[in-house]
Protein backbone atom coordinates (compact mmCIF):
# COMPACT_ATOMS: atom_id res chain seq x y z
CA UNK A 1 0.00 0.00 0.00
CA UNK A 2 1.42 3.75 -0.85
CA UNK A 3 -1.68 5.97 -0.57
CA UNK A 4 0.88 8.45 -0.15
CA UNK A 5 2.62 7.84 -3.64
CA UNK A 6 -1.21 7.39 -5.21
CA UNK A 7 -1.51 11.22 -3.83
CA UNK A 8 2.08 12.23 -4.62
CA UNK A 9 0.88 11.40 -8.37
CA UNK A 10 -2.15 13.07 -8.53
CA UNK A 11 -0.73 16.44 -6.79
CA UNK A 12 1.74 16.80 -8.97
CA UNK A 13 0.00 15.93 -11.59
CA UNK A 14 -2.83 18.29 -11.53
CA UNK A 15 -0.46 21.19 -10.93
CA UNK A 16 1.47 21.37 -14.12
CA UNK A 17 -0.71 22.28 -16.86
CA UNK A 18 1.42 20.11 -19.20
CA UNK A 19 1.14 16.42 -17.48
CA UNK A 20 -2.09 16.93 -16.98
CA UNK A 21 -2.50 16.92 -21.25
CA UNK A 22 0.16 14.34 -21.27
CA UNK A 23 -1.56 11.90 -18.50
CA UNK A 24 -5.03 12.48 -20.27
CA UNK A 25 -3.73 11.69 -23.58
CA UNK A 26 -1.66 8.89 -22.32
CA UNK A 27 -2.25 7.47 -19.02
CA UNK A 28 0.09 4.28 -19.41
CA UNK A 29 3.21 5.81 -20.63
CA UNK A 30 2.67 9.19 -18.15
CA UNK A 31 2.62 6.25 -15.43
CA UNK A 32 5.15 4.50 -16.09
CA UNK A 33 7.69 7.71 -16.88
CA UNK A 34 6.48 9.59 -14.06
CA UNK A 35 7.22 6.37 -11.17
CA UNK A 36 10.58 6.15 -13.10
CA UNK A 37 11.39 9.75 -12.79
CA UNK A 38 9.40 11.81 -10.48
CA UNK A 39 7.83 8.99 -7.92
CA UNK A 40 10.83 9.42 -5.64
CA UNK A 41 11.63 13.34 -5.73
CA UNK A 42 11.02 15.34 -2.48
CA UNK A 43 9.25 18.05 -3.79
CA UNK A 44 11.26 20.81 -2.13
CA UNK A 45 14.49 19.34 -1.83
CA UNK A 46 17.36 19.25 -4.94
CA UNK A 47 16.57 16.29 -7.13
CA UNK A 48 20.31 14.55 -6.12
CA UNK A 49 18.89 14.10 -2.48
CA UNK A 50 15.63 12.27 -3.40
CA UNK A 51 14.53 9.39 -1.99
CA UNK A 52 15.11 5.14 -3.00
CA UNK A 53 12.03 3.53 -1.91
CA UNK A 54 8.89 4.68 -3.35
CA UNK A 55 6.84 2.54 -5.74
CA UNK A 56 3.29 1.82 -6.52
CA UNK A 57 1.72 -1.84 -6.67
CA UNK A 58 0.39 -3.14 -9.04
CA UNK A 59 -3.38 -2.02 -8.78
CA UNK A 60 -2.05 1.49 -7.83
CA UNK A 61 -0.16 1.36 -11.18
CA UNK A 62 -3.14 -0.19 -12.71
CA UNK A 63 -5.98 2.56 -11.52
CA UNK A 64 -4.10 4.87 -12.57
CA UNK A 65 -3.16 3.83 -16.26
CA UNK A 66 -6.63 2.88 -16.56
CA UNK A 67 -8.24 6.35 -15.09
CA UNK A 68 -9.91 4.21 -12.83
CA UNK A 69 -11.26 7.35 -10.40
CA UNK A 70 -13.46 3.95 -8.73
CA UNK A 71 -10.32 1.83 -8.18
CA UNK A 72 -8.45 4.95 -6.90
CA UNK A 73 -11.03 5.26 -4.21
CA UNK A 74 -11.16 2.34 -3.44
CA UNK A 75 -7.00 2.62 -2.99
CA UNK A 76 -8.05 5.57 -0.30
CA UNK A 77 -6.46 7.85 -2.76
CA UNK A 78 -7.38 11.64 -1.47
CA UNK A 79 -10.60 11.95 -3.21
CA UNK A 80 -10.18 15.82 -3.22
CA UNK A 81 -6.79 14.81 -5.25
CA UNK A 82 -8.56 12.65 -7.81
CA UNK A 83 -11.75 14.65 -8.56
CA UNK A 84 -10.08 18.02 -9.19
CA UNK A 85 -7.24 16.30 -11.34
CA UNK A 86 -10.24 14.43 -13.06
CA UNK A 87 -12.07 17.35 -13.83
CA UNK A 88 -9.27 19.13 -15.41
CA UNK A 89 -8.99 16.16 -17.88
CA UNK A 90 -12.56 15.36 -18.45
CA UNK A 91 -15.26 17.86 -18.09
CA UNK A 92 -14.27 19.02 -21.16
CA UNK A 93 -15.77 16.49 -22.91
CA UNK A 94 -19.29 17.20 -21.14
CA UNK A 95 -21.77 19.75 -20.78
CA UNK A 96 -22.18 22.19 -17.32
CA UNK A 97 -21.62 19.61 -14.22
CA UNK A 98 -22.28 16.60 -16.15
CA UNK A 99 -18.97 14.74 -15.14
CA UNK A 100 -19.32 15.86 -11.61
CA UNK A 101 -22.44 14.32 -11.13
CA UNK A 102 -22.01 10.97 -13.44
CA UNK A 103 -18.35 10.28 -11.22
CA UNK A 104 -20.71 10.37 -8.35
CA UNK A 105 -23.14 7.95 -9.77
CA UNK A 106 -20.57 5.51 -10.11
CA UNK A 107 -19.16 5.44 -7.48
CA UNK A 108 -22.52 4.72 -5.63
CA UNK A 109 -22.59 1.85 -7.29
CA UNK A 110 -19.52 0.54 -5.54
CA UNK A 111 -19.05 2.45 -2.49
CA UNK A 112 -21.48 3.55 0.49
CA UNK A 113 -20.65 4.47 4.25
CA UNK A 114 -17.82 3.95 5.33
CA UNK A 115 -15.76 5.03 2.88
CA UNK A 116 -12.08 3.73 2.09
CA UNK A 117 -9.33 4.99 4.91
CA UNK A 118 -7.75 7.98 2.76
CA UNK A 119 -5.21 8.69 6.03
CA UNK A 120 -1.61 8.36 4.68
CA UNK B 1 -5.20 47.75 22.67
CA UNK B 2 -6.44 46.10 19.98
CA UNK B 3 -10.59 45.78 19.50
CA UNK B 4 -12.23 42.58 18.02
CA UNK B 5 -14.32 44.73 15.91
CA UNK B 6 -16.46 41.88 14.55
CA UNK B 7 -16.25 37.84 14.14
CA UNK B 8 -17.41 36.32 10.68
CA UNK B 9 -17.89 33.04 9.37
CA UNK B 10 -18.80 32.17 6.30
CA UNK B 11 -18.81 28.72 3.70
CA UNK B 12 -16.06 29.20 0.81
CA UNK B 13 -17.73 28.23 -2.58
CA UNK B 14 -15.43 28.76 -5.04
CA UNK B 15 -18.24 29.20 -7.94
CA UNK B 16 -19.04 32.38 -6.45
CA UNK B 17 -16.94 34.62 -8.29
CA UNK B 18 -18.08 33.18 -11.89
CA UNK B 19 -21.93 33.39 -10.96
CA UNK B 20 -21.90 36.83 -10.02
CA UNK B 21 -19.70 37.91 -12.29
CA UNK B 22 -21.37 35.74 -15.43
CA UNK B 23 -24.33 37.65 -18.10
CA UNK B 24 -26.36 36.61 -20.19
CA UNK B 25 -27.09 32.95 -21.09
CA UNK B 26 -23.51 31.77 -18.89
CA UNK B 27 -25.30 33.66 -15.88
CA UNK B 28 -27.17 30.57 -13.17
CA UNK B 29 -30.70 31.10 -12.25
CA UNK B 30 -29.67 31.54 -8.72
CA UNK B 31 -26.84 34.11 -9.37
CA UNK B 32 -29.03 37.25 -8.40
CA UNK B 33 -30.42 36.05 -5.51
CA UNK B 34 -26.57 34.83 -4.33
CA UNK B 35 -25.69 38.09 -5.24
CA UNK B 36 -27.87 39.94 -2.66
CA UNK B 37 -27.25 37.42 -0.01
CA UNK B 38 -23.36 38.50 -0.14
CA UNK B 39 -23.67 42.08 -0.53
CA UNK B 40 -25.87 42.24 2.69
CA UNK B 41 -23.15 39.83 4.51
CA UNK B 42 -20.63 42.32 3.37
CA UNK B 43 -22.27 45.12 4.63
CA UNK B 44 -21.89 43.77 8.54
CA UNK B 45 -17.86 43.79 7.81
CA UNK B 46 -17.85 47.24 6.17
CA UNK B 47 -20.39 48.58 9.21
CA UNK B 48 -17.50 47.05 11.71
CA UNK B 49 -14.73 49.43 9.96
CA UNK B 50 -11.98 47.13 10.42
CA UNK B 51 -8.20 47.95 10.25
CA UNK B 52 -6.66 44.38 9.59
CA UNK B 53 -8.63 40.90 9.16
CA UNK B 54 -7.19 37.50 10.45
CA UNK B 55 -8.48 35.29 8.19
CA UNK B 56 -8.83 31.59 8.98
CA UNK B 57 -8.60 28.98 6.74
CA UNK B 58 -7.44 25.47 5.15
CA UNK B 59 -4.93 25.12 2.38
CA UNK B 60 -6.23 22.76 -0.20
CA UNK B 61 -3.01 20.61 -1.17
CA UNK B 62 -1.70 23.91 -2.70
CA UNK B 63 1.47 24.60 -0.73
CA UNK B 64 1.47 22.57 2.13
CA UNK B 65 1.68 18.85 1.35
CA UNK B 66 1.78 15.29 2.76
CA UNK B 67 5.96 15.70 3.33
CA UNK B 68 5.41 18.39 5.61
CA UNK B 69 1.98 18.89 7.09
CA UNK B 70 1.32 21.33 9.43
CA UNK B 71 -1.59 21.22 11.36
CA UNK B 72 -2.07 24.78 12.21
CA UNK B 73 0.41 27.76 10.77
CA UNK B 74 0.54 31.34 10.48
CA UNK B 75 1.38 33.51 7.28
CA UNK B 76 3.63 36.34 8.72
CA UNK B 77 5.14 38.08 5.36
CA UNK B 78 4.90 41.48 3.96
CA UNK B 79 2.56 39.94 0.89
CA UNK B 80 0.89 37.10 0.10
CA UNK B 81 0.06 35.94 -3.51
CA UNK B 82 -3.32 34.01 -3.63
CA UNK B 83 -4.98 31.57 -6.03
CA UNK B 84 -3.28 28.54 -7.73
CA UNK B 85 -3.42 27.67 -11.36
CA UNK B 86 -6.19 24.79 -10.52
CA UNK B 87 -7.91 27.05 -9.17
CA UNK B 88 -7.90 29.48 -12.05
CA UNK B 89 -9.16 26.63 -14.19
CA UNK B 90 -11.31 25.14 -12.23
CA UNK B 91 -13.31 27.81 -10.72
CA UNK B 92 -11.64 31.19 -12.92
CA UNK B 93 -10.46 33.08 -10.01
CA UNK B 94 -8.42 35.75 -10.37
CA UNK B 95 -4.57 35.96 -9.11
CA UNK B 96 -4.99 38.16 -6.11
CA UNK B 97 -2.26 39.57 -3.77
CA UNK B 98 -2.81 41.00 -0.38
CA UNK B 99 -1.04 42.96 2.18
CA UNK B 100 0.19 41.07 5.44
CA UNK B 101 0.65 42.45 9.18
CA UNK B 102 3.77 40.90 10.07
CA UNK B 103 3.54 42.90 13.30
CA UNK B 104 0.16 41.01 14.20
CA UNK B 105 1.59 37.66 12.77
CA UNK B 106 4.30 37.77 15.07
CA UNK B 107 2.21 38.97 17.58
CA UNK B 108 -0.11 35.70 17.40
CA UNK B 109 3.12 33.35 17.06
CA UNK B 110 4.50 34.42 19.95
CA UNK B 111 1.66 34.58 22.56
CA UNK B 112 0.04 31.38 20.50
CA UNK B 113 3.09 29.03 21.26
CA UNK B 114 3.53 30.89 24.86
CA UNK B 115 -0.63 29.37 25.26
CA UNK B 116 0.11 26.11 24.26
CA UNK B 117 -0.41 25.80 20.53
CA UNK B 118 2.56 24.87 18.40
CA UNK B 119 2.18 27.13 15.85
CA UNK B 120 4.04 26.50 12.61
CA UNK B 121 4.75 29.41 10.10
CA UNK B 122 5.30 30.64 7.17
CA UNK B 123 7.26 33.92 5.61
CA UNK B 124 6.42 32.99 1.82
CA UNK B 125 2.63 31.73 1.31
CA UNK B 126 0.71 31.30 -1.42
CA UNK B 127 -2.89 31.36 -0.30
CA UNK B 128 -5.84 29.79 -1.74
CA UNK B 129 -9.62 29.82 -2.14
CA UNK B 130 -10.03 29.41 1.40
CA UNK B 131 -9.14 32.71 2.12
CA UNK B 132 -9.41 34.65 -1.30
CA UNK B 133 -13.26 33.67 -1.64
CA UNK B 134 -13.90 35.89 1.72
CA UNK B 135 -12.06 38.57 0.64
CA UNK B 136 -14.28 38.35 -2.53
CA UNK B 137 -17.40 38.04 -0.69
CA UNK B 138 -16.54 40.60 2.22
CA UNK B 139 -13.83 42.91 0.65
CA UNK B 140 -13.70 42.68 -2.61
CA UNK B 141 -11.44 45.94 -2.74
CA UNK B 142 -8.53 43.91 -1.04
CA UNK B 143 -7.50 47.19 0.47
CA UNK B 144 -6.61 45.73 4.48
CA UNK B 145 -3.72 43.90 5.83
CA UNK B 146 -4.49 40.32 6.53
CA UNK B 147 -3.00 37.61 8.91
CA UNK B 148 -3.68 34.49 7.38
CA UNK B 149 -4.32 31.22 9.91
CA UNK B 150 -4.18 28.12 8.35
CA UNK B 151 -5.92 24.86 9.86
CA UNK B 152 -5.18 20.83 8.51
CA UNK B 153 -8.95 19.45 7.47
CA UNK B 154 -7.99 17.96 5.09
CA UNK B 155 -5.16 15.65 5.55
CA UNK B 156 -5.80 12.77 8.23
CA UNK B 157 -4.95 12.57 11.24
CA UNK B 158 -6.31 15.91 12.19
CA UNK B 159 -6.85 17.85 15.22
CA UNK B 160 -10.09 17.19 16.97
CA UNK B 161 -12.73 19.70 17.49
CA UNK B 162 -12.39 20.56 20.25
CA UNK B 163 -8.78 22.15 19.75
CA UNK B 164 -10.37 23.77 16.99
CA UNK B 165 -12.60 25.56 19.30
CA UNK B 166 -10.32 26.23 21.60
CA UNK B 167 -7.24 27.63 19.07
CA UNK B 168 -10.85 30.04 18.15
CA UNK B 169 -11.36 31.42 21.87
CA UNK B 170 -7.43 31.99 21.49
CA UNK B 171 -7.05 33.59 18.26
CA UNK B 172 -9.51 35.94 20.17
CA UNK B 173 -7.49 36.53 23.21
CA UNK B 174 -4.54 36.97 21.13
CA UNK B 175 -5.98 39.63 19.38
CA UNK B 176 -7.34 41.39 22.17
CA UNK B 177 -4.25 41.61 23.78
CA UNK B 178 -2.54 43.20 21.06
CA UNK B 179 -0.91 45.95 22.36
CA UNK B 180 -1.59 48.63 19.34
CA UNK B 181 -5.07 49.94 18.64
CA UNK B 182 -6.58 48.80 15.62
CA UNK B 183 -9.28 47.59 14.86
CA UNK B 184 -9.70 43.65 13.67
CA UNK B 185 -12.15 41.54 12.23
CA UNK B 186 -11.22 37.62 12.76
CA UNK B 187 -12.61 36.37 9.62
CA UNK B 188 -12.85 31.90 8.98
CA UNK B 189 -14.33 29.68 6.49
CA UNK B 190 -15.34 26.09 6.75
CA UNK B 191 -18.19 23.77 5.43
CA UNK B 192 -21.62 22.51 6.01
CA UNK B 193 -22.09 19.18 4.89
CA UNK B 194 -20.21 18.31 1.69
CA UNK B 195 -18.79 15.77 -0.37
CA UNK B 196 -15.94 15.88 -2.83
CA UNK B 197 -15.09 12.93 -4.94
CA UNK B 198 -16.98 10.80 -3.40
CA UNK B 199 -20.65 8.85 -4.22
CA UNK B 200 -22.94 11.92 -2.88
CA UNK B 201 -20.83 14.79 -4.62
CA UNK B 202 -22.78 17.14 -7.02
CA UNK B 203 -26.94 16.63 -5.34
CA UNK B 204 -29.54 18.91 -5.83
CA UNK B 205 -28.46 20.21 -2.28
CA UNK B 206 -25.67 19.50 0.19
CA UNK B 207 -25.41 15.69 1.27
CA UNK B 208 -26.89 15.80 4.71
CA UNK B 209 -29.51 18.50 4.86
CA UNK B 210 -30.55 17.78 8.41
CA UNK B 211 -26.77 18.52 9.60
CA UNK B 212 -26.90 21.34 7.70
CA UNK B 213 -30.10 23.07 9.78
CA UNK B 214 -28.52 21.75 13.13
CA UNK B 215 -25.34 23.42 11.93
CA UNK B 216 -26.71 26.67 11.38
CA UNK B 217 -28.27 26.58 14.53
CA UNK B 218 -25.54 25.74 16.63
CA UNK B 219 -23.68 28.84 14.94
CA UNK B 220 -26.56 31.08 15.05
CA UNK B 221 -27.51 30.71 18.73
CA UNK B 222 -23.60 29.57 19.98
CA UNK B 223 -23.95 26.23 21.52
CA UNK B 224 -20.77 25.29 21.16
CA UNK B 225 -22.27 22.36 24.31
CA UNK B 226 -24.99 20.91 21.71
CA UNK B 227 -22.13 21.07 18.90
CA UNK B 228 -19.20 19.59 20.84
CA UNK B 229 -21.72 17.33 22.14
CA UNK B 230 -22.64 15.85 18.80
CA UNK B 231 -19.69 16.20 16.45
CA UNK B 232 -16.19 13.96 16.29
CA UNK B 233 -13.67 13.18 13.96
CA UNK B 234 -15.93 9.95 13.49
CA UNK B 235 -19.16 11.56 13.31
CA UNK B 236 -17.89 13.84 10.54
CA UNK B 237 -17.45 11.26 7.84
CA UNK B 238 -21.36 10.73 8.17
CA UNK B 239 -22.80 14.33 6.75
CA UNK B 240 -20.40 13.77 3.76
CA UNK B 241 -16.22 13.23 3.49
CA UNK B 242 -15.29 16.70 3.52
CA UNK B 243 -17.72 18.08 6.19
CA UNK B 244 -14.02 18.08 7.99
CA UNK B 245 -14.08 21.36 6.98
CA UNK B 246 -17.28 22.15 9.68
CA UNK B 247 -14.33 22.26 12.42
CA UNK B 248 -13.03 26.04 11.17
CA UNK B 249 -16.40 27.00 12.18
CA UNK B 250 -16.05 25.32 15.30
CA UNK B 251 -13.40 27.62 15.26
CA UNK B 252 -14.86 30.84 14.40
CA UNK B 253 -17.44 29.39 17.10
CA UNK B 254 -14.95 29.96 19.55
CA UNK B 255 -13.85 33.01 18.66
CA UNK B 256 -17.44 34.28 18.83
CA UNK B 257 -17.79 32.57 22.27
CA UNK B 258 -19.65 30.21 24.33
CA UNK B 259 -23.55 31.59 24.21
CA UNK B 260 -23.08 34.28 21.67
CA UNK B 261 -26.06 34.68 19.23
CA UNK B 262 -24.55 35.66 16.26
CA UNK B 263 -25.93 39.39 15.10
CA UNK B 264 -26.52 38.32 11.11
CA UNK B 265 -27.17 34.93 10.05
CA UNK B 266 -28.16 33.89 6.57
CA UNK B 267 -27.80 30.73 4.53
CA UNK B 268 -28.91 29.91 0.74
CA UNK B 269 -29.41 26.18 -0.12
CA UNK B 270 -27.67 25.24 -3.48
CA UNK B 271 -26.94 22.48 -5.17
CA UNK B 272 -24.42 20.22 -3.57
CA UNK B 273 -23.87 22.50 -0.63
CA UNK B 274 -25.58 24.62 1.61
CA UNK B 275 -24.23 28.34 1.56
CA UNK B 276 -24.34 30.32 5.28
CA UNK B 277 -23.11 33.44 6.62
CA UNK B 278 -22.59 34.66 10.43
CA UNK B 279 -21.64 37.98 11.93
CA UNK B 280 -20.74 38.35 15.41
CA UNK B 281 -20.24 41.98 16.69
CA UNK B 282 -18.82 41.14 20.00
CA UNK B 283 -18.62 44.73 21.35
CA UNK B 284 -21.73 45.83 20.20
CA UNK B 285 -23.28 46.28 16.66
CA UNK B 286 -22.16 49.47 14.98
CA UNK B 287 -24.02 52.63 14.34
Amino acid sequence: MSKYLLDKFLYTVDRDPALVERYREDPAGTVAWWEQERANEILNCAVAEKSTWLSFTDDERKALREHDHVALFGLGAHPFLTLTLFIAMFERDHGPLEYQKTYGRVLQEHYSLPYPDIAT
Amino acid sequence: MATVAAVIASTHHPFYYRASTATGADRPPFADEWVAKIEAFRETLTKARPDILVMVGSDHFHQLWLDNMPQFLVGKAPYFDANWYNEEREFGLPRMRLAGDEQLASHILRNGLDAGFDLAFSNELRIDHSITCPIITLRPDADLPIVPIYTNIFAPPLPRPGRFVELGRTIRQLVESWPIDKRVAIIGTGHLSLELGGPRQFGEHGPDPDFDRKAVDWIASGDLDGCLSEVTLDSLHQPGNATHGFMDFMLMMGAAGAGAKADHVDSLDLFHTMEAYFTWYPNGVPA
